[in-house]
């Protein structure tokens, strides 16, 4: 393989993995840009979003199980979310160390869940034949540069997710009562906004997005009852980089991250790559603790 | 003991079915620790091996127990954390009296009990493969040296004609010492080494591990990536188009239980090196196989690890009828000196070392789940905790 091709091939795997993130990180910086919540259940979302995936292929087996599974779990992790929402984090509203507490419970209680319903050991979701092929150059400057047709459709679902809720944000009545709360909820809800709802169907959009991301995550990683725990940790790392409920500090924070991973990787065995990223972002915090993107909001003053 | 085990095993199957284990007279027991993981990470494997322990213990109950005594097996959760590990076992040592325990998985698990069972001169069963490098008279380790697992798999690659080798594992002390024993044979034996890469525990991307795999262009992967992150390592090497008939991967961490959990449509033609495969031939095995299904279900599985856990307890009972004695330290030397026995690895026996002299095995997954073996080391091989090339001039002296 040439080395522009490596190379190459390196910054798309750093886009990929960026894509992931952006996918696993998505919902928890909604609900934690408006909310204050720092959902530790977020993670269960995902490992929601493969079991429900895999109960889809159960009964539409065939190329085209995986595009149904992507709504189905994204609507049935959002009518979780919007239930645990009502049922346990409203409740708890101004006091952000007991949500922490009490989604971590709710984390463990998932887990558990998933371990008695389909066993400890996981189950089998496969990418469809359609996706296992690879896009390969196979003369020029690139030649022998080969990008696998999954991580090219996971790109394209990022991008799709992304702009869907750019374009819900910035230009539905719902985002503009979003924004509205997100930087003044006293001030919107004198207005006639009604921002227990708002909280409401933010916070079953995030899990929603959460579950169709368990969708994605399992065409390239397995469905366990502990799986959500793998992503957590990237995901909160994405968001506070990026700057507490900003889509596009979102959005840059994962490529910051992916790129930076997949271009160190070059150098640096895994291991000591994850360990770089760490200090990278330790520094980058010290140096702006407010994240890539600074979010205007009174709810940082309260 | 070779050869009456089937026969025994097929009458105390239905005696286990017919009565549980409860004995009639309650002095005339002994109590055993059974110590696993119970709950986090390692869970999954753990409850499997402790349900083989714990049949074990129910059909030497079912044949009228040891030196007249019923076994009470006390089972403890280590918790997938070394400390709990630790603490249990001195729990079950000087709380719950127990002459023997059986258990631990990881090697940080055994590495935390190993100076509590030497504190208390008690005996610790430790049924999984590991890296060697450890010698303590307080601990039998049953499951393979790194010359039992390991280098069987570097032999019978050399044999096919592999002469590039890529090594990816977990990071690690097991990988990162049985890599290590690799890397020197691998030199010595005039093969060269395409890469060698680690991630994390749990680790999910290998994107950048796939693209140097393809720059290197190696003729295989010795795979010894623990837990889930098999599961991402081959779904992105599928989605790569490296699919195991493409090139061959030789794991030491994918028994039946993971292959039938990742998907055996994933994995299918991948290798893999153990001392036990469920596809054994022979009736001992047979019969073992049998009575696991009978009382876990007809679709589980059993695998490499969870023989140990059963055959360790099996060796145990037999260790202490010769000793006609519960003592640690007289069973541990009554165990060295049983010779070999039949057991569902087939013969097998425990060294001077008070490791277990075994056969090696090389197994190919099959669609159905289950391995194919395909080569197997000319006879039982004689375990080695230090490889004379990596650890010149160390060795194990127990008796």
């Amino acid at each position: 393989m040439h080395e522009s091709a490596f190379l190459l091939g390196q910054v798309f795997n750093g886009f990929s993995v960026a894509s992931l993130f952006i996918l696993a990180a998505l919902g928890l910086a909604l609900s934690f840009g408006l909310m204050r919540v720092i959902n530790m259940a977020h993670g269960e979302m995902l490992m929601l979003g493969g079991y429900l995936a895999y109960m889809t292929l159960q009964i539409v087996p065939g190329p085209l199980g995986i595009l149904v599974a992507m709504p189905v779990a994204f609507l049935g992790a959002g009518l979780l979310g919007g239930i645990l929402e009502w049922a346990v984090i409203h409740r708890l509203s101004a006091r952000p160390l007991d949500t922490l507490l009490a989604t971590w419970g709710v984390s463990l209680v998932l887990q558990q869940a998933a371990r008695n319903l389909f066993g400890a050991i996981g189950v089998e979701v496969t990418a469809p034949r359609w996706l296992n092929h690879t896009v390969s150059v196979h003369s020029g400057y690139f030649k022998g540069l080969d990008l696998p047709d999954t991580r090219i459709f996971i790109l394209i679902v990022a991008a799709f997710v992304l702009g869907g809720i750019a374009l819900l944000i910035n230009k539905t009545r719902l985002g503009l009562y979003v924004r509205a709360v997100n930087q003044d909820r006293a001030t919107a809800a004198a207005m006639g906004v009604n921002a227990r709802l708002i909280d409401l169907a933010v916070f079953a959009l995030g899990t929603g997005v959460a579950g169709l991301a368990g969708v994605i995550l399992a065409l390239l990683g397995p469905v366990t009852p502990t799986v959500g725990q793998n992503y957590i940790v990237p995901a909160f790392l994405v968001v506070i980089l990026g700057g507490l409920g900003s889509l596009v500090g979102t959005t840059i924070a994962s490529l910051m991250i992916g790129l930076f991973t997949a271009l160190i990787e070059i150098f640096v065995d895994v291991s000591v790559a994850q360990v770089l990223l760490l200090v990278f972002v330790i520094l980058f915090i010290q140096i702006r603790p407010q994240g890539v993107i600074t979010v205007r909001t009174r709810a940082l003053e309260g | 003991m070779i050869g009456n085990r089937t026969g025994l095993l097929a009458a105390l199957l239905a005696a286990t079915m017919l009565s549980s284990a409860t004995p009639a007279f309650a002095d005339g027991t002994v109590k055993v620790g059974v110590l696993q993981s119970l709950s986090g990470t390692m869970a999954i494997s753990e409850v499997p091996l402790e349900d083989a322990e714990l049949l074990a213990i129910d059909q030497i109950n079912a044949a009228g127990g040891v030196l007249g005594k019923q076994i009470v097996p006390v089972e403890e959760d280590g918790a997938s954390d070394p400390s709990t590990f630790a603490q249990k076992a001195t729990k079950l040592i000087e709380e719950d009296k127990v002459v023997t325990v059986f258990g631990g998985w990881t090697s940080s698990s055994r590495k935390a009990m190993l100076p509590v069972f030497q504190r208390f001169h008690n005996l610790l069963w430790y049924p999984v493969q590991f890296e060697g490098n450890e010698c303590s008279p307080n601990i039998m380790y049953s499951g393979a040296q790194p010359n039992q697992q390991a280098l069987p798999a570097l032999t019978w690659a050399e044999e096919k004609g592999y002469k590039s080798y890529f090594l990816l594992g977990s990071d690690y002390v097991y990988p990162r010492t049985a890599n290590l024993i690799l890397k020197k044979h691998i030199a010595h034996d005039g093969m060269t080494l395409a890469g060698e890469e680690y991630v994390p525990l749990g680790g999910t991307d290998f994107s950048s591990i796939i693209a140097e795999i393809q720059q290197s262009k190696p003729d295989i992967i010795i795979n010894t990536l623990n837990g889930d992150s098999n599961v991402s390592f081959f779904k992105q090497m599928a989605a790569a188009g490296l699919t195991p008939d493409k090139l061959p991967v030789m794991s030491f961490s994918i028994a039946e239980p993971e292959a039938k959990a990742m998907g055996p449509s994933l994995l299918a033609g991948s290798y893999t090196s153990w001392n036990y495969f469920q596809s054994l031939p022979g009736p001992t095995n047979a019969a073992f196989v049998a009575a696991y299904k009978a009382k876990f279900g007809a679709n589980s599985v059993v695998d490499d690890p969870m023989v140990h856990g059963y055959e360790d307890v099996m060796i145990w009972a037999d260790a202490v009828k010769k000793a006609k004695s519960f003592n640690p330290t007289k069973v541990r030397d009554a165990a060295v000196s049983l010779g070999f026995v039949d057991s569902p690895l087939g013969e097998v026996k425990f060294a001077d070392n008070q490791s277990m002299v075994q056969t090696g095995y090389i197994g190919q997954l099959q669609p159905d789940g289950q391995f194919k073996i395909i080569w197997q080391s000319p006879g039982p091989i004689e375990p080695q905790p230090y490889d004379p090339l990596t650890f010149p001039g160390k060795s194990c002296k127990l008796h």
